[in-house]
């Protein structure tokens, strides 16, 4: 989706003073910071992690840490206390996405609190909200969005085809990518109808005619299926047909570029923390590693980027809570690019830092690689954001 | 002399072509023959797999095996012994070594592994602790090795051990060819980020080694674990490979296929910037190739290791950008396999951005390449030293 087109297109954004946002927490947000680092730490251990990515829990997501990420109601931070959540803001979902993307922890944040919420908050009537978010909020209802056609180009129409008889719509077609897309319980896709209009549809994914097949991913710990639609048939009421489906979707993905920009963050947090640990302990030539200045310097530029990269996601997590959409428009890709360039670029000296042990299956680091080349090449690459960018900028 | 080398090699290879069509004969019995008429490495003297002539026209043996439909795959599947420890031997073995091993070596009959790094000892390999005791005609080798490649099809190991724990670190080192089916030697798999167990931990138990398989003098490890490195270094980073092959040819052909004329122009000059530094890269060793003389190659074999690892992990990290969603898959899933080679030759483009991240660790780190080469090559001062002149009992280790 083009992330550009919701923009006004005042000349003057390459300059124009962004809104005021504060970036600092406050006492309430730093005790959700305290509480959910705890519960993390202490439920997303590398070894659950692990277990669960490896197939070798109950799940393909986790589901005893999602269990109580419900029961504390961190799963309805973003849904409205009439329909079971907290009524708080993307401020606060941030705090757990964050954490989340520091331990990898493998639950459906992303797919289910953050794209199909933003879909079904912004397309779904009074009584579709209803129906459905409560069960999100209690982590029931676990949701997919499915937006994409085969190749998975952003830019090109959903793959899926709608078209309508009487009260049924007909579905029909491919979508890929869909991140955990085996696992959940409802899908909302995203289908072309014959007028070439864009329609979102929520469904049960066990209606007749829907199939799902794992892919086989590079990042273990986000899996991801291809699902087929073949002659689907929904009613008129499982449109969301409470707002234009073409800006929920722009909506949802902006959340989601948010969201991931976040999470990255997490992952160079992690990476910093681990690489610096190590250099400190690990001797080689009769020192620490961390004496040697290719070493020193390494890390010192990791930091320094780190806290770019933090300010750019703060920013863009505190611009969507505030509901500034002009500046989210630029605070949103500038985020989703710059912290998957940093990500990577940590990730993948983090490996070098730890040497051999780095390059081993037992090391967590390439978890983190994974992570990092995935979450950069999801929704959007770098280069697909900055080009949004220099559109909105008016160069 | 260039001339008269060129004669005789063209000589050989037509002898050994027309005794043993290339496509035609089974690889083993091809590479004995390879062997037998001085073509294995050319660099070395007659009767021990060689032509006394200079290394430079390996590459042209090699050019034309393959022209004709032969095999050179020993050389990556059997690297640690072709690569790195035909050399030692050669440098610093005995006659009876040189007649044992070098040619079932380079049949592949024989695969070798190296024992050198070990969980407190990578970088300062001169740090290491497997100790060897010596017993009248043998010694009794104790301690534990690690990422050890290939080591679980390895029949012969490339072993350094330390003998005098009184010495400072470097001169208390003994060199051993270690039988790998020997009692008290145990190779366990250890998994790589690729999913797959090239690399072992290798731990040894009172494991006997004859006096008679040791390599250099007692003592002298180090220098003969040196040619062994700086061979390693030149057999990963010095590969001459014909223009647009490799990871690089591997970039251009996804542009090819999924971008071509609608590719953009940003993602076109970087893969062009990618391309023009792998060219450079090709051609200086091309050069370094015809530059060299026989014997045991330099610290600017640094040159190239450095720069290919470097290279090669950012093409192949390229490469899986450039596929776009589809670098989110994983082709054929994590398969928890032991490979019998490298998989840093084959693969889908996504598993050899995995391996590469290997590139500047194996073989020595980048940082420890760029350090040689401000210090050896550069003539650059060194870091202050804590524990060059220290036995190496009283050295800080982790
Ligand atoms: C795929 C693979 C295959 C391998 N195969 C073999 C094999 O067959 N046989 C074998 O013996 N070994 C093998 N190795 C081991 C390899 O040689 C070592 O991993 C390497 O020497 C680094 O040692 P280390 O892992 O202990 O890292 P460390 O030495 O602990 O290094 C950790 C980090 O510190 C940096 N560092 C260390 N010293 C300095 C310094 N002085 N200045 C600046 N930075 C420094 C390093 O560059 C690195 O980034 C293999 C390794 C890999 C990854």
């Amino acid at each position: 989706m083009d992330t550009a087109t919701s923009a006004t297109d005042t000349p003057d954004l390459a300059t124009a003073a962004p809104p005021e946002v504060s970036y600092v927490l406050t006492d309430e947000q730093r005790q959700l910071q305290e509480m959910v680092r705890d519960l993390f730490g202490d439920r997303a251990t590398p070894e659950r992690v692990r277990e669960v990515m490896l197939g070798a829990a109950d799940a393909a997501f986790d589901t005893i840490l999602w269990q109580e990420l419900a029961d504390y109601g961190l799963l309805g931070l973003t849904i409205p206390e009439a329909h079971g959540g907290a009524g708080a803001s993307f401020a606060e979902l941030a705090i757990v996405l964050e954490e989340a993307g520091r331990r990898l922890a493998p639950v459906p944040l992303l797919s289910s609190i953050v794209l199909g919420t933003e879909a079904l908050l912004g397309a779904g009537t009074e009584t579709q909200r209803a129906a459905h978010l409560p069960g999100v909020a209690a982590g029931t209802t676990r949701l997919a969005l499915a937006h994409l056609d085969v190749g998975g180009d952003l830019l090109v129409p959903p793959g899926v085809h709608a078209s309508r008889t009487g009260d049924t719509w007909h579905l029909d077609g491919t979508s890929a990518y869909v991140i955990d897309g085996a696992s959940a319980s409802h899908l909302v896709v995203a289908a072309r109808t014959d007028t070439g209009a864009l329609e979102l549809f929520l469904l049960d994914a066990a209606t007749a005619g829907v199939s799902r097949t794992e892919v086989e991913v590079l990042d273990l710990t986000r899996p991801m299926a291809t699902v087929e639609l073949a002659g689907v048939e929904v009613g008129e009421e499982d449109r969301l047909s409470g707002g234009d489906a073409m800006a929920a979707l722009h909506r949802a993905l902006t959340a989601g570029v948010v969201a991931l920009a976040v999470e990255q963050v997490g992952g160079i947090q992690y990476t910093l923390e681990s690489t610096t640990a190590y250099a400190r302990d690990r001797i080689q030539f009769g020192r620490a590693i961390g004496s040697f200045q290719a070493i020193k310097h390494r890390l010192a530029d990791m930091l320094v980027e780190l806290e770019s990269a933090r300010s750019a996601a703060l920013h863009a997590a505190r611009v969507l809570a505030a509901g500034e959409r002009d500046e989210l428009a630029i605070a949103a890709p500038l985020a989703k690019s710059y912290c998957a360039e940093v990500y990577e670029r940590s990730a993948a000296d983090g490996i070098q830092l730890f040497g051999g042990i780095g390059f081993t299956w037992e090391h967590d680091q390439h978890l983190y690689l994974k992570r990092a080349k995935a979450t950069k090449l999801l929704l959007g690459d770098p280069k697909h954001h900055r080009a949004l960018l220099a559109e909105l900028l008016g160069l | 002399m260039g001339v008269d080398e060129r004669a005789l090699i063209e000589e050989r290879i037509a002898a050994l072509f027309a005794a043993h069509p290339p496509a035609e004969t089974d690889e083993r019995t091809f590479w004995g023959a390879q062997f037998d008429h001085g073509l294995a490495w050319v660099q070395f003297p007659d009767g021990f797999g060689g032509s006394g002539v200079s290394p430079r026209w390996q590459a042209v043996v090699d050019q034309r095996i393959n022209d004709a439909g032969g095999s050179t795959r020993n050389r990556i599947n059997n690297v640690l012994g072709i690569g790195m420890g035909a050399g030692t031997i050669m440098a610093h073995g005995t006659d009876e070594h040189r007649a044992r091993y070098l040619r079932p070596m380079f049949t592949m009959e024989e695969i070798w592994c190296q024992l050198f790094s070990e969980p407190g000892a990578g970088s300062d390999l001169a740090a290491l602790s497997t100790s060897a005791v010596r017993e009248d005609d043998h010694w009794i080798v104790n301690g534990q090795k690690v990422w050890t490649t290939l080591g679980h099809l390895a029949k012969w190991g490339l072993l350094v051990t330390r003998t005098d724990p009184d010495q400072p670190k470097h001169a208390g080192l003994t060199y051993f060819i270690v039988d790998m089916e020997a009692e008290g030697v145990d190779v366990r798999p250890l998994y790589q980020i690729t999913g797959e167990a090239e690399f072992n931990e290798v731990y040894f138990t009172d494991v006997a080694i004859p006096d008679d398989l040791r390599v250099g003098d007692v003592g002298q490890g180090w220098t003969v674990a040196m040619t062994t490195l700086m061979n390693e270094r030149v057999a990963i980073g010095g590969n001459v490979q014909p223009r647009g092959a490799g990871a690089i040819g591997e970039a251009v052909d996804i542009w090819r296929e999924r971008h071509g004329a609608h590719g953009d122009a940003v993602t076109r000059d970087q893969l062009l910037q990618l391309w023009t530094a792998a060219e450079a890269m090709r051609l200086t060793s091309v050069r370094a190739k015809e530059a060299a003389t026989s014997g045991t190659p330099g610290p600017e074999g640094s040159t190239a290791k450095l720069q290919w690892a470097e290279l090669n992990k950012r093409i192949t990290s390229f490469s899986v950008d450039l596929l776009g969603p589809e670098g989110l898959t994983y082709p054929g899933g994590y398969s928890f396999s032991r490979p019998d080679g490298s998989a840093d030759v084959d693969g889908a483009p996504h598993k050899r951005f995995l391996r590469a991240r290997a590139n500047s660790i194996e073989g020595g780190t980048s940082e420890i390449m760029k350090n040689i080469l401000g210090e050896r090559v550069l003539g650059l001062p060194g870091e202050p030293r804590v524990d060059k002149d220290k036995p190496w009992r009283e050295v800080p280790r982790s």
